[in-house]
């Protein structure tokens, strides 16, 4: 082919050309552009064969994923229920709206837009900028849940121009009693950056899909999630809907069933009522945990979409820490309420419980004098007295005979210094100390005046309210009853009997007389027929007696009260413990506790004396912090600083803080406490005023300061 | 040449001599067109599938009338209808100056010409003329190229005004087709195409536009970009590849019904047919095109004089070129360029255009009956 081709090549133009060469050229040249245009046809068919027969399958699957949108439906998460079936976390059908961060095409623009569709406040508006900025672009931003149909219809129609916004009806979580349940069962919100990561499932990232960020939504996860739907759509290139293919229906989550009884819960939530702290109500006969109500607390149903400046600033600059879980990451010293536990390990060791120490106001150990609260003395004191008057100079004596090493063993035989197998994210375990603690931790020899502290509940001594009520339990029953919070888990302990039964009624009654005989906390008589409480009272003293007087002053200097109880006291059925922080004295918790077992007894009548109060306090705690939230928003709400990014952040701080707030009281262990006259009903309950503000009995009920108790009544119940 | 005339005489003489093995591929290659653009106007005959019809029966008037024009009026009127062309692209200019913005037709009433399309069987015509009348001792000479070279430059430099690329490269393609074929000395095309190909680089970063270089790079690696530039040609490739052997079927297509194939009327019809009708449908349109270039090469190759086998050859080149550039795109195997594809597009100047080249080659298929190639003389 080549030499022919040649002919035209510049050597050989001298040539003559004439018009049969020209034709000659013309037919060779035809030839070789057909054949090039055959080699061109025959290279398509092969390509065409290639794409259509090798790679078929490839694009096959590409049309497909084309052609078919695979939207994930999130499954229905499982209620949350309390012991008789009541939801204490639901779901309610809603409609929401949620940003893609990757998809918007202005940001700003679009989040303004929705602000001003859907009339947000500014500072939701400021938030929602803050998370889509720093958010990874797939994982949805929420704008707002819960619209009306007016409002999410007039979204939909607008959305060619607001690309990135996902509206959609959904299920939001829904806590019906909200911040009375915010720390028990926590709160759900969108998966952060790191949960997606651990966990690269599609769910996670699906718009309006929540997972359990705190409390029990976070440890039930697993059983709560439920298995996702499926919907397979047919869309086209614009994203239009052309029909749906097949829709596979979401399987809702399994139901939780706590042992929590919700109106008790709630109850008790709304009773704390100004102050701070935790009331922990267990059944004696299985262990179960009907109440663990921390206050102030939190509104989960504002969480859902996570938390919010204004929100996390108020929470956070409030000295009361409604941030922290107090039932099982307060600690606290016990003070007195420790006393029967201890009168239990002095009988155990072998002391007569009738043989009595003479109290004159205080003991001499060494060269320190160890005061008693009452300084004018008890006189003789048995250990029933002991109990009832909360005679220390009785426990300071004994104690020195038995030594700490069988209170201290007799303390985590109660619950003191244990963590119990709960289905709870973290629990904080206290202190019990004895002489090879305190070697170890501060590597200090144990002094008498160690043994003196710890058996008035001070000292190093720190415990939660969920251990005080497990101690409430056990010393009721003599079983070494184990708390548990949900019902498909056994009750445990019921075997093993601590105390024998002699014991067990010896402190049945002498905590009978605390509060319906000659004893410290007479106001705590239940107004209920042929029910009577038993309790012990608790004062513990938080910073140095040169700091404060415990009762005025600051208030994170004041006294902590504490209150353990069970009844009916001659056949315990609930047991229980009021932690008041800072309430100072015991006076602040015991009526909290009365009412809480009035409730559970009558609840006419314990809402009653609710409603009362309520009244005074200005409506429910959620009315209150709602209206506190309102107030801090319209003050500082321009001014607040960002909230951490991730949850886990606040509640590492959170933690860490209740950590640092466990050991305020470090301080003041080395020092010889002078009891306060915490328990004394003859002085005006302090703080009274503030929590009840039932007439206060007058002052001369008060037992005689010397010789024999009187056998008071001290006032009549209100 | 004509197997049908002899064979039966029952077929009436003048039907009978018509060049059925050219336009029995062709109707059905039309009809097929009409069938896929029925499935991607939705399954109906509107808006695509009827207009397609339509066009195509004007035209076929148009190339019957063309097809029976004289010899020596074609001559004589050569050189005029190519210089009438080149002012209505000169038209287009000023009315695309005076307009403001750019654009490539002209408006009559109801009709728009698109005087660039025009251009690809007029500057054919008018090369075949030239070298027609060149003596044949002037090949190799000066003289034999640059008048010429004008006839291809001047037009060429319009259309690139507009800008249209890919006409530009149409219209040069028919002519330097035209030229090879005339016997210029294939050294001279061995080095321009030397040259051209060295100045690729120079064309692409100071000549061309922003979206023809994304078009280009999209091209080279179409894994760039697949939102942007690369989509059409990744959902083309998706389309053909998803039809397998026998296609999903008539009015199946998903690529095409749910917009993921751009334009799957136009440029994009093939990647259409072929994932409704499979490899099967893709290999006959194949064939179809075949049966009717080889036919235009036989008219060629049948010519008496050297205007006809010309003006054949280039016609069917011209034809050839927007086959072979539009398959090439939707197979993803040159840039994406807006070029249809002949009597399938949905699309008035492409067709236009083609008819005109198959009523050229009618017509010179028709000299050449009446007047068979007489040994070597001219």
């Amino acid at each position: 082919m080549k030499i022919p081709f040649l002919q035209g090549a510049p050597q050989k133009a001298a040539k003559m050309i004439n018009a049969s060469i020209l034709r000659a050229t013309f037919d060779r040249r035809a030839v070789v552009i057909g054949a090039v245009q055959g080699g061109i046809g025959v290279m398509l068919a092969l390509r065409l064969g290639y794409l259509s027969v090798a790679e078929n399958e490839k694009y096959r699957l590409q049309s497909e994923s084309n052609r078919v949108n695979l939207t994930l439906i999130p499954p229905r998460r499982g209620w949350i229920l309390d012991r008789d079936g009541a939801p204490l976390a639901s779901n309610r059908a809603d409609f929401r709206v949620d940003l893609i961060p990757e998809r918007l095409v202005d940001a700003e623009g679009t989040i303004d837009r929705l602000g001003e569709l859907l009339s947000l406040e500014p500072a939701r508006i400021a938030d929602i900028k803050d998370k889509v900025a720093t958010s990874r672009g797939f994982a949805p931003v929420e704008v707002a849940s819960g619209l009306r149909y007016e409002d999410f219809a007039a979204l939909s129609v607008r959305l060619p121009d607001l690309p990135g916004v996902v509206p959609q009806r959904g299920f939001s979580r829904f806590y019906p009693t909200a911040s009375s349940v915010g720390h028990l069962i926590g709160y759900v919100g969108p998966a952060s950056a790191e949960e997606y990561e651990k966990e690269p499932n599609p769910l996670l990232i699906t718009p309006g899909y929540k997972i359990g960020k705190d409390g029990l939504e976070k440890q039930f996860e697993k059983d709560l999630r439920g298995v996702p739907g499926a919907r397979r759509v047919e869309v086209t290139a614009g994203g239009r809907i052309v029909r749906d293919l097949e829709t596979r229906e979401d399987i809702q989550g399994q139901p939780v069933r706590l042992t929590i009884d919700g109106p008790l819960q709630d109850y008790a939530a709304r009773r704390i009522g100004l102050e701070s702290g935790s009331v922990v109500v267990m059944d004696c006969r299985s262990g179960d945990l009907l109440c663990m109500a921390s206050m102030p607390s939190f509104d989960p149903n504002s969480f859902s979409d996570g938390i919010g400046g204004v929100e996390y600033a108020m929470l956070r600059d409030d000295e009361r820490v409604p941030l922290r879980n107090k039932v099982l990451k307060g600690l606290y010293p016990p003070g007195s309420t420790v006393k029967p536990m201890v009168s239990m390990a002095l009988m155990q060791a072998g002391v007569d419980p009738n043989e009595t120490v003479y109290c004159g106001g205080g003991l001499r150990v060494g060269n320190r004098v160890f005061g008693c609260w009452n300084r004018r003395g008890h006189g003789a004191v048995d250990m029933a007295k002991g109990i009832y008057q909360s005679c220390d100079v009785y426990f300071y004596a004994m104690a020195q005979r038995v030594g700490m090493d069988p209170i201290a063993a007799m303390a985590r035989r109660c619950g003191l210094g244990q963590e119990f197998p709960l289905p709870v994210i973290s629990q904080f375990f206290g202190t019990v100390p004895d002489p090879a603690w305190k070697m170890k931790k501060w590597g200090r020899e144990w002094q008498t005046f160690d043994t003196v502290n710890a058996t008035i509940g001070q000292g190093y001594m720190l415990s939660s309210p969920l251990q005080l009520a497990v101690m409430a339990s056990r010393l009721a029953t003599g079983r070494h009853v184990m708390p548990r919070l949900t019902l498909n888990t056994k009750p445990q302990g019921f075997d093993k009997i601590d105390f024998s039964a002699e014991q067990v009624a010896y402190v049945q009654k002498a905590m009978s007389d605390v509060v319906n005989g000659p004893g410290t906390a007479g106001r705590a008589r239940l107004p209920i027929e042929g029910v009577q409480m038993a309790g012990k009272t608790g004062t513990a003293q938080v910073v140095s007696l040169s700091i404060s007087n415990g009762k005025s002053g600051p208030w994170k200097y004041r006294d902590h009260g504490l209150f353990v109880f069970f009844a009916p006291y001659d056949n315990p059925r609930y047991a229980g413990a009021v932690v008041i922080e800072h309430g100072g004295g015991s006076g602040a918790a015991y009526p909290i506790a009365r009412d809480v077992m009035t409730f559970l007894f009558d609840p006419a009548k314990g809402l009653e004396a609710l409603n009362a109060l309520e009244a005074g306090w200005g409506g429910t705690a959620q009315q209150r912090l709602e209206r506190r939230y309102a107030a801090y928003a319209a003050e500082r709400g321009a001014t607040v600083s960002r909230p951490p990014r991730r949850d886990e952040e606040i509640f590492d701080r959170v933690e860490a803080e209740a950590r640092r707030a466990a050991t305020q009281t470090d301080a003041i262990a080395g020092e010889v406490i002078a009891p306060r006259p915490e328990a004394n009903p003859s002085a005006t309950p302090p703080g009274a005023g503030a929590v009840d503000p039932a007439p206060v009995p007058a002052p001369a009920s008060a037992p005689a300061p010397a010789g024999p108790p009187s056998p008071v009544a001290p006032g009549t119940n209100p | 040449m004509n197997t049908l005339a002899t064979r039966s005489g029952i077929v009436p003489e003048p039907i009978a001599r018509q060049p059925w093995e050219m336009l029995i591929p062709l109707m059905l290659l039309t009809a097929f067109g009409g069938l896929v653009l029925y499935s991607a106007g939705g399954g109906a005959m509107q808006p695509f599938a009827l207009s397609h019809f339509i066009r195509f029966g004007v035209f076929a008037v148009m190339t019957a009338i063309i097809a029976s024009l004289p010899r020596d009026a074609v001559r004589l009127l050569t050189y005029p209808s190519y210089l009438l062309v080149l002012l209505l692209l000169l038209a287009v200019e000023i009315v695309g100056q005076v307009g403001g913005g750019s654009q490539r037709w002209l408006e009559a009433g109801p009709i728009r010409i698109q005087p660039s399309e025009i251009m690809k069987p007029a500057v054919v015509l008018a090369m075949a003329r030239f070298y027609e009348t060149l003596p044949a001792g002037m090949i190799g000479s000066w003289r034999s190229v640059v008048p010429s070279g004008m006839l291809i430059v001047l037009p060429i430099s319009l259309v690139l005004l507009q800008p249209d690329l890919g006409t530009s490269v149409a219209i040069a393609f028919g002519g330097v087709v035209v030229m090879f074929l005339a016997g210029l000395p294939l050294w001279w095309f061995l080095t321009a195409g030397g040259l051209g190909i060295a100045a690729l680089p120079l064309i692409y970063f100071f000549a061309l536009h922003d979206y023809q270089r994304a078009r280009v790079t999209t091209f080279l690696d179409p894994e760039s970009d697949p939102l942007g530039a690369g989509y059409h040609i990744a959902q083309s490739k998706i389309a053909i590849g998803s039809g397998g052997l026998f296609g999903k079927g008539f009015n199946n297509g998903t690529q095409s019904h749910l917009n993921y194939l751009p334009e799957p009327h136009t440029d994009f019809v093939f990647a259409s047919m072929a994932e409704e009708w499979g490899l099967m449908g893709g290999l006959f349109v194949l064939a179809m095109y075949a049966l009717i270039l080889k036919w235009g090469w036989k008219v060629a190759a049948q010519s008496q004089d050297r205007f006809c086998a010309l003006l054949a050859a280039g016609a069917t080149a011209t034809i050839f070129f927007y086959i072979a550039i539009n398959l090439l795109m939707v197979m993803g195997m040159a840039p994406a360029k807006g070029i249809p594809l002949p009597w399938m597009s949905h699309g008035g100047s492409s067709m236009m255009t083609n008819m005109i080249c198959i009523g050229l080659l009618m017509m010179v298929n028709r000299w050449n009956r009446e007047a068979p190639r007489r040994g070597l003389t001219i």
